[in-house]
């Protein structure tokens, strides 16, 4: 398992494995949405932590196909179906790289891209915690949407119409724990939520997701 | 009589084919008597003609849940027992679910426009109408677009479990993240806070007839999947031979 975390990471920080295009696109959703709504700070702190949470979101949809899209075309997905490891390992295993490799960037960069927004700097600590905590789950069911859909030619359109509504109860706790960050108040109730929804993913959708691959690679 | 019976096709054609002409009947009795009779209720007092609306907007939303709710069912039986019909079943509901949740939300935004004052509110109910709206359109566009019929059914069985936790998830987040418009529930068998039953006598009525139309189309859309699989095992054959 160790073996085929470090050959995903590899394969992704290599030239064309487009290992921070999810961070360079988060940057443009939050440069983007100042020309949108307009350069006042007060507006922009009050939109600032949907909008991030809403950017992370994003980023993160936009390389699930590659969670088991390339290896379905090479072939190595069988391969990895006949291996000694659970195809649950599997899937763990790839989500895992996926959250490293687009999760974890933006959990580290996010501080940044709040000041950008004009972030409250008591709000920073929160978002920092909302997308650590977060981000794992968002990896977990976009790995688990990849999978449903790794047979299809065109899946990329389906697949985000499948993994956006799953994605609903982690956006709202997270970025409610942002907000009340925001407003100076105590997010620990939503933490612990969002805690509670991304150890569940982990617990769970690894069945799921496995089970939906051996469905497509039969 | 038992469920697995109607794993086979035959049987289950001939059986709902013998009882389609009385649901048929019955959901033509009922929902037009619903509905008149609910046409016919005095004004509320507050809001006046407008409560007439409930009379669709409460089974539709009913259903919506429902239909849902008796997919997941249909698509675990599928799952754990390989019930042919029980999976063609699921897909037949879909539509019929998502055309009733479409229905909620509308008659509830033409509701919601003069009593509330706004066509749209992000209130949980709402919301989580909307999100389960998507969770239909999702499961079936996964329907469509997958080719093999039994990895089709599989996946999308597998999508219902998981988007099941989810929007029943989404729900609770929802009240968690705004408190809403919305009242909370109508009917109830305790004692006290209920409506009269001038009103509650059609909507009863309106609700078998909407549960009765489900059935009817159900059992239509069933027969017409069944078919079209025989037709595609008859043209397999015909390429073949």
């Amino acid at each position: 398992m160790l073996a085929l975390l470090i050959r995903d990471l590899r394969l992704a920080t290599r030239a064309g494995g487009g290992f921070g295009l999810g961070l360079a696109f988060f940057l443009i959703v939050c440069t983007l949405v100042p020309f949108g709504v307009g350069p006042e700070g007060g507006t922009l702190a009050l939109i600032a932590p949907g909008i991030l949470w809403v950017g992370a979101l994003l980023a993160c949809l936009l390389s699930l196909d590659r969670i088991f899209a390339l290896d379905w075309e090479d072939g190595s997905l069988d391969l990895l179906a006949t291996a000694p490891v659970p195809m649950e390992g599997a899937v763990l295993v790839k989500a895992a790289a996926h959250w490293i490799t687009t999760g974890l960037p933006l959990v580290v960069a996010a501080p940044v891209f709040g000041i950008l927004l004009h972030l409250p700097s008591g709000a920073q600590g929160w978002l920092v915690a909302a997308l650590l905590l977060g981000t794992p789950a968002l990896s977990m069911l976009g790995a688990f949407g990849a999978a449903l859909t790794v047979g299809l030619r065109r899946g990329g359109l389906l697949m985000s119409l499948l993994v956006l509504p799953l994605y609903v109860p982690t956006l709202i706790f997270g970025a409610e724990a942002v907000r009340r960050g925001a407003a100076g108040g105590d997010g620990t109730t939503p933490l612990v939520l969002l805690a509670g929804i991304t150890l569940a993913t982990l617990a769970a959708i690894p069945f799921a997701a496995a089970g939906a691959l051996r469905v497509n690679l039969r | 009589m038992s469920i697995w019976e109607y794993a086979n096709p035959v049987k289950f054609m001939r059986t709902s084919g013998a009882v389609l002409p009385w649901l048929i009947g019955a959901t033509a009795i009922c929902l037009p008597v619903g509905l008149i009779w609910g046409w016919t209720v005095p004004e509320d007092y507050k809001q006046g003609a407008t409560v007439k609306i409930m009379f669709l907007h409460v089974p539709s939303a009913m259903m919506a849940i429902n239909i849902w709710v008796m997919m997941l069912v249909t698509s675990l039986i599928w799952l754990i027992r390989r019930h042919h019909v029980s999976a063609l079943a699921a897909r037949a509901a879909a539509p019929i679910g998502a055309v009733m949740t479409v229905m909620a939300l509308v008659t509830g935004a033409v509701w919601g426009q003069p009593t509330w004052g706004t066509w749209w509110e992000w209130d949980p109910r709402l919301t989580s109408f909307l999100i389960l709206l998507l969770f239909y359109l999702g499961y079936m566009a996964l329907w469509s677009a997958i080719e093999n019929p039994d990895n089709a059914a599989d996946l999308t069985g597998v999508m219902c479990l998981v988007g099941s936790v989810f929007a029943f998830l989404s729900r609770y987040a929802a009240h968690f993240w705004n408190q809403g418009l919305h009242q909370g529930s109508t009917i109830s068998v305790a004692p006290g806070d209920r409506i009269s039953s001038v009103y509650s006598y059609p909507l009863y009525t309106c609700m078998l007839g909407f549960f009765l139309l489900f059935v009817t189309l159900l059992l239509i859309r069933t027969r017409t999947e069944i078919r079209r699989r025989r037709t595609a095992a008859l043209l397999a054959r015909e390429m073949r031979a």
